[in-house]
């Protein structure tokens, strides 16, 4: 009596292609790229700093090239889709109780625009705007 | 008695957990002031003259901070992309660990030692 070989549906790497939620959650995924990108400049940034400063003034000139501009313009596009989507998120990964109740998702959500809010205003302070 | 191989999931989990947090509330406005609106002249370019930008990451306070915002979001992202590969059937999963997560700890002890050599 054999008990047959078993079904093993294959698995393809374009198997994300047919549904338009499955692209979006690779697009999502894809701009985590764009996080490890801009952590990278950071730390050429501080390695520059480190360097003295003709080494940080070429760093900062570099930001200037418009390669760098277009790059950076990608990327608070795809980081804020990151930044969206993770705050969007929080509610289904955590769950807060306030006095023995459900904290209601939409709650969550607001106090943490809230506080991005508060974020942006602190470090548009720190480059002279506000 | 059966032992049970310990995941890494929860360690990696956490870090990434906390570099979200980062990556959402930081690094957009980051990219917009320091890369955007910086480079275009729209904000004054004083904000990050060498002796400010020398002077913040030189702080205890601010050099913990540069070293979080960059160590946290590569974990985060690093995480991602180790998933990311398995979902597009790239590479084993051990050199995928090894990879991005080898990358992540080199990225951190760089981090680590250059923020410490500004003190």
């Amino acid at each position: 009596m054999s008990a047959g070989k078993p079904y093993h549906r294959e698995v393809t790497r374009t198997w994300w292609l047919r549904n338009p939620f499955f692209v979006r959650y690779m697009v999502r995924e894809a701009s985590s790229l764009f996080v490890l990108g801009y952590s990278l400049v950071l730390l050429r940034a501080l390695w520059a700093l480190s360097e003295g400063p003709a080494t940080y003034a070429a760093f900062l000139a570099a930001l200037g090239s418009p390669w760098a501009i277009a790059l950076h313009t990608l990327a608070l596009l795809m980081v804020g889709y990151h930044a969206v989507t993770f705050l969007a998120m929080a509610p289904q990964t955590m769950r807060l109780e306030w006095r023995g109740r459900k904290v209601a998702n939409t709650t969550i959500v607001a106090v943490e625009y809230a506080a991005l809010v508060a974020v942006c205003g602190i470090v548009a302070a720190a480059f002279g705007v506000l | 008695m059966r032992r049970y191989q310990r995941s890494h999931e929860p360690v990696v989990w956490s870090l990434f957990g906390a570099g979200g947090m980062v990556a959402a509330f930081l690094l957009p406005v980051l990219i917009l002031f320091s890369g955007v609106l910086m480079p275009l002249g729209v904000v004054d370019s004083t904000a990050l003259s060498f002796d400010r930008a020398r002077g913040f990451a030189g702080h205890w306070l601010g050099g913990l901070l540069v070293f979080s915002v960059i160590s946290l979001s590569t974990w985060h992202a690093m995480h991602r992309i180790f998933h990311s590969l398995n979902d597009l059937k790239i590479g084993a999963r051990r050199l995928r660990f090894m990879i991005c997560y080898g990358c992540a700890a080199c990225i951190t002890l760089g981090a680590g030692v250059l923020v410490l050599t500004l003190q």
